[in-house]
């Protein structure tokens, strides 16, 4: 009969070799086609149960001034090296338009100027990043659903997709999507200042979009274009988003 | 039914708890290493709102350089730098920078999107489980039957936290029913320390934070509620960890079997000499 020291042992190797053997598992399983679709419902279930829960006009937190962090985190890109992008900031993007089409009746291009000129909202916010950080900044901007009145979207439109400047490190452009329940949010605007001032570049200069109620992966920076579209399948990977490519949930509500 | 004269064996879980028990260890072991995976995108903890507000971290993970140029991982809490090279900060075969360990994360290489798929995926599994739990347990009247302290149980309190301090376990027929620490235990487990970690999760969405806006302030603010998201994890690993030490010294074969097959022996014989 084995001594009771040599059992032990043997059970703590049979113990770490069971844990070992299950963890190889996990991740054998993460880096199949089909086991990350079935984690993947998780995201619907979460959208779903989220929606039914809070209404589609809830809004989010806002602070105050006193609550601002010093110093905005820049995340992600911080200065787009794109040629044409550097010749707009070269010029305080006073030659930069957004281009709004796609399913629209009336396809519009937007200056700088243009979107100064128009109804604006302030709001002090809690960004959330996906990576657990949080930062509150306040944002002035254009609501997107004033945008959206004067291009007339098509009854068809189902989601904007927002299309950068930024290329990041693989070569693929960053672009973003929300339905329209979230681009007609009064606190989804196109924000062109931040804590009072011109958006910085390193924040997304001259333009970003704050979706306030979702990961800020989702609030694309250095905006040329938004596109109304029914489906975004087709744009890229076909997820929704740079991020949503690369395995990232397109429903970031948590 | 008796099978010797002193020793007899009868059905101490039913089958629906034992499965759900296990379902339970599994979605809890999945949710606190794909958790850690989470973690380890941005390896540092506050309190407060926001995560850049003026104030350091109360607690950090992350590595250095020691002055021999060697790389040392440094777990800094409330201040305090505490070495950790090996297990948080640094660790693997090639010393890597991350702050828990691969052997500790779902998966195991830094990947936050697909720890967050498996976050996610279990959550779910852990919420309908427990809910189903939750209702089986008032349907066949469990709670009242098996965890809610007697009175008796009440006046034995000081007796067995000292017979939990000295290893000792109820033997014979009052093996069968769960002692007063136990019972309290699991209770504060059940609707307290498993209810809260969710919410604080839930505290943690941008979107639900909008359901009723300032309702995570009651737990001083979102990253706040990240920060003892962590703590509630780490205080379910250390009653896994009481859990899994008194099935051990309380008959490891004869608990195991009985959260299996259900079967669990009582022991009759009042021999005082037995150990």
């Amino acid at each position: 009969m084995p001594s009771s020291s040599s059992r032990r042992s043997f059970l703590k190797t049979a113990f770490g070799g069971a844990c070992a053997a299950v963890l190889t598992g996990c991740d054998r399983l993460s880096n199949t086609q089909w086991f990350p679709k079935i984690l993947g419902t998780g995201e619907q279930l979460n959208r779903s149960a989220q929606r039914s829960i809070t209404s589609r006009k809830s809004m989010a937190q806002e602070f105050t001034d006193a609550d601002l962090s010093p110093e905005f985190r820049s995340n992600g890109t911080d200065n787009p090296d794109d040629p044409a992008y550097r010749a707009l900031a070269a010029n305080q993007f006073a030659d930069w338009s957004l281009r709004v089409d796609g399913l629209v009746n009336q396809p519009s291009d937007f200056t700088l100027a243009r979107l100064r000129a128009m109804r604006s909202r302030t709001q002090i916010t809690r960004h959330d990043c996906v990576e657990g950080w949080s930062a509150i900044g306040k944002w002035t901007g254009v609501p997107l659903s004033d945008v959206l009145a004067v291009v007339q979207p098509h009854a068809g439109a189902r989601y904007a997709v927002f299309h950068c400047a930024d290329v990041m490190d693989d070569g693929a452009r960053y672009y973003e999507s929300v339905d329209l329940d979230d681009a007609y949010h009064p606190q989804t605007i196109l924000a062109y200042a931040l804590n009072g001032r011109a958006l910085p570049i390193a924040n997304g200069a001259p333009l970003r979009v704050r979706i306030e109620r979702q990961l800020g992966y989702k609030m694309a920076k250095y905006i040329m274009r938004i596109e109304l579209v029914e489906s975004f399948h087709t744009i890229a990977d076909g997820q929704g988003g740079y991020w949503e490519d690369r395995g990232y949930e397109w429903y970031a509500g948590i | 039914m008796r099978s010797s004269s002193d020793s007899y064996v009868y059905l101490r879980h039913p089958l629906a708890v034992r499965i759900m028990h296990w379902i339970n260890v599994l979605a809890v072991s999945v949710l606190l290493m794909s958790g850690l995976q989470i973690f380890n995108a941005h390896p540092a903890l506050y309190w407060g709102q926001s995560s850049y507000s003026g104030r350091p971290p109360v607690l950090q993970i992350g590595a250095r350089q020691a002055s021999d140029g060697s790389p040392i991982g440094v777990t800094r809490v409330l201040g305090q730098d505490f070495k950790t090279t090996g297990v948080l900060g640094i660790s693997g075969d090639a010393p890597t920078a991350r702050a828990f360990p691969s052997w500790a994360t779902i998966p195991g290489p830094q990947w936050l999107a697909m720890g967050r798929r498996w976050h996610f995926f279990f959550a779910w599994v852990f919420f309908v489980n427990g809910a189903l739990y939750i209702a089986y347990s008032l349907v066949t009247r469990h709670f009242s039957r098996v965890l809610l302290p007697t009175r008796d149980d009440w006046g034995s309190i000081g007796r067995s936290i000292l017979d939990h301090l000295r290893l000792r376990h109820p033997r014979g027929e009052a093996a069968r029913r769960y002692n007063v620490l136990q019972k309290l235990t699991y209770l504060l487990v059940m609707f307290a320390l498993l209810p809260l970690i969710v919410l604080m999760g839930l505290g943690m969405s941008p979107r639900l934070d909008s359901a009723w806006p300032g309702w995570i302030d009651l737990f001083g603010g979102r990253q706040a509620t990240r920060t003892l998201h962590f703590i509630l994890a780490w205080t379910i690993v250390l009653f896994v960890l009481v859990h899994v030490f008194e099935v051990l010294v309380s008959g490891v074969w004869n608990n195991l079997r009985s959260m299996i097959t259900g079967r669990y022996v009582v022991r009759t014989d009042r021999d005082p000499n037995a150990k």
